[in-house]
């Protein structure tokens, strides 16, 4: 997994809450094999993105040059909640988006992120809002996200404290995968569930 | 003497296999579930060289993608090239690592949130995970049971465990007395109309008072399904007679002397006296009326008896925006009566209310009467679709007008081919809303079984007491 330490990248305002993993990536994208050739990038928020004749909506904010090349999206609360779709961070990273701020997460989504090696930031939604309203005013403007710190700097220089759990934090850094962090822990596990399947043998 | 503890701190600390700083446990996880769209963790487990730990812990079923029609021809019912790919992945990753599967022909296939309860794979205290984030229904029988992404599910195949951070806790208490044709679809989706699709975030809901208590084990199901669509992590109803009478006999249920051990281990689950919960909502359940969605998120309810809101008078700017783009996806204006809307679709099944009693709930309401509209029944396994129809269930569907169906996700995640064409407005028993959920375009109200079926003989919206009153 990639190590996320800072990141430097324009930004995309995207003013909306409760934005679903439905629309993020729609199902029937799902089904698709994902590969180094074959990225998830075409299916990103697609019937947000594109009209029913295949076509991209002006209007949409990833369509709008600045923002092509964003690497962090500001979004509204609740973001990413419904499906578990891990296919909604698969989207999100094709298309170049390595962290995404909003005044909260869906759980599942959260975790999918991090699992990644994309840091989901937490921010007040107050401050969300201010992020926007400086990245519609300057469109194509840098935010700088510096995870040791644990800062987001604005377009004005102002830097913005959030806060991570420190096992997340060190996880993206390191880019550690869960997995490894399980396996140095194999005698303990083996002992549990010797000791637990004793007491509920139909379960073994 | 140790202090009381809620039901989920019971089952939380009963599977902590060791912590580390910073408050993660890593948790031994009892029960798994895989689907098709399980691919790419199985595909990321091999590229590893890895297989799965504990094969018996694992349990596949395909449900998500397959058809609902023309069952008996196999695969080759399956019309996508993809879909088909998928099925057939599932088989062959559970044949690879020696896990039970439950494929498009087995007598027992069905919705994975379904057959788990029936299978009694799914019992009280149990770790239950799925990558799907509707695996909350299991916790109706008082395990804990949530849902994954790609990444963790193939951490729980490869090492059987998971870190975690503990999550908080939320009591939802639901009180007095149901009215006559109030279901366990109205009580939560007045819960999350209350509380807000992000109002659990971060917590597991556990759904008390005498409301939830005399729901059925189906109601209850219900109910911890859409915990998710509240945010939650997961939700949980206390254990109790009626989930060991459930369970008592099933496929995978403790037998013998192993029962008698069991069932002293579950009576010991329900939370102390006097456990603290990190937050508490009360709703009087006397209060409630059947309930269905206008916008396009499940917070966006109402009781059948109300009127689309005017976005201008909701809570804050993110609830005005969303409700004033939902209003214009749905095609809807404020002030309309819900009992106006016309319904062009209906759709009974899911994980969410597609158990036995929802199918005898819709059947209740249409007999001796015809759809109006094009309608579907999925079941919610093959083994109910029998039972079904030894009731006799499949007869009034089917004299009503009503496609009788196998059993699969169906238009629920139309994954499957299920869609709804675009524009056109369905009456579903499915749990979201989501705008292009049920194809691109399609516009979704939920509701419980009986008002789907209401829709289906008037063409709108309607408030089935009227209807069950007349018989």
């Amino acid at each position: 997994m990639q190590p996320f330490t800072t990141l430097t990248a324009v930004a995309a305002p995207f003013d909306m809450a409760n934005i679903d993993t439905d629309r993020i990536i729609p199902v029937r994208f799902l089904r698709k094999l994902r590969s180094a050739q074959a990225g998830y990038d075409p299916y990103l928020f697609h019937d947000m993105r594109f009209d029913a004749r295949g076509a991209e909506k002006p209007e949409f904010v990833l369509n709008q040059a600045p923002y092509r090349r964003a690497g962090i999206l500001v979004a509204g609360a609740n973001f990413g909640c419904g499906s578990s779709r891990e296919g909604a961070v698969y989207a999100l990273l094709d298309s170049g988006i390595r962290a995404v701020i909003a005044p909260s997460f869906g759980d599942i989504h959260y975790a999918n992120e991090l699992q990644n090696g994309m840091l989901p930031v937490t921010l007040p939604e107050e401050i969300c809002r201010g992020l926007r309203d400086q990245l519609q005013a300057r469109p194509g403007a840098t935010l700088t996200i510096d995870l040791p710190a644990q800062t987001v700097t604005d377009t004005a220089g102002d830097a913005h404290p959030f806060m991570i759990d420190p096992v997340y934090k060190e996880r993206l850094l390191k880019g550690l995968d869960d997995i490894g962090l399980v396996l140095e822990h194999i005698p303990a596990i083996e002992s549990f569930e010797q000791r637990y399947h004793a007491e509920r043998p139909w379960l073994a | 003497m140790t202090a009381p503890r809620t039901l989920f701190a019971k089952i939380w600390d009963s599977h902590v296999i060791t912590e580390r700083p910073g408050g993660d446990a890593l948790l031994h996880i009892d029960r798994n579930f895989v689907h098709e769209g399980s691919f790419h963790a199985f595909g990321a487990l091999a590229k590893d060289g890895r297989r799965v730990r504990k094969p018996r812990q694992t349990f596949a079923v395909a449900d998500h993608y397959v058809p609902t029609v023309n069952r008996e021809r196999g695969l080759a019912a399956v019309e996508d090239d993809d879909a088909r790919h998928m099925i057939g992945l599932l088989e062959e990753n559970c044949r690879v690592n020696g896990l039970v599967h439950y494929g498009m022909a087995d007598e027992r296939q069905g919705i994975v949130h379904v057959i788990g309860p029936e299978l009694g794979i799914t019992q009280p205290g149990l770790t239950i995970t799925c990558g799907d984030s509707h695996t909350s229904t299991h916790g109706a029988l008082g395990a804990y049971a949530f849902g994954t992404g790609a990444s963790q599910l193939k951490q729980i195949l490869a090492t059987q465990c998971l870190w975690m951070k503990r999550p908080q806790t939320l009591r939802v208490s639901v009180n007095g007395r149901l009215a006559p044709g109030v279901t366990g679809k109205d009580v939560v989706l007045a819960i999350i109309a209350n509380i807000g699709t992000a109002g659990a975030t971060g917590h597991v809901i556990e759904f008390a008072g005498n409301a939830i208590r005399g729901l059925t084990i189906e109601g209850r199901l219900t109910v911890c399904n859409m915990a998710i669509e509240a945010g939650a992590r997961a939700g949980m109803i206390a254990p109790d007679d009626a989930v060991y009478q459930y369970l008592h006999g099933r496929e995978y249920a403790p037998k013998g002397a192993d029962w008698d051990r069991a069932l002293a281990q579950w009576r010991a689950l329900p939370g102390d006296d006097g456990a603290r919960f990190d937050r508490e909502v009360t709703l009087d359940g006397a209060q409630l009326e059947p309930m269905l969605t206008w916008g396009t998120s499940p917070e966006e309810a109402l009781p059948v008896s109300g009127r689309i809101p005017d976005p201008q008078t909701l809570g804050d700017a993110d609830k005005r925006a969303h409700a004033a783009q939902a209003l214009a996806y749905m095609d809807l204006k404020p002030g309309m009566a819900l009992t106006d809307i016309r319904i062009d679709r209906a759709f009974i099944g899911s994980c969410t209310n597609g158990r036995i009693e929802d199918l005898r709930a819709a059947a209740a309401v249409l007999k001796g009467r015809k759809t109006m509209i094009p309608a579907w029944v999925s079941p919610g396994s093959t083994p109910l679709k029998a039972q079904a129809e030894a009731e006799g269930l499949d007869r009034i569907f089917r004299d009503a007008g009503v496609e009788w169906r196998a059993s699969g996700c169906s238009s629920c995640a139309a994954m499957n081919g299920d869609t709804v064409p675009a524009g056109l407005r369905c009456a579903s028993t499915s749990n979201r809303n989501f705008e292009g959920r049920q194809g691109k375009g399609a516009r979704t109200h939920l509701m419980s079984p009986a008002m789907a079926a209401a829709a289906m003989v008037t063409g709108r919206v309607t408030d089935v007491r009227q209807l069950l009153a007349g018989n």
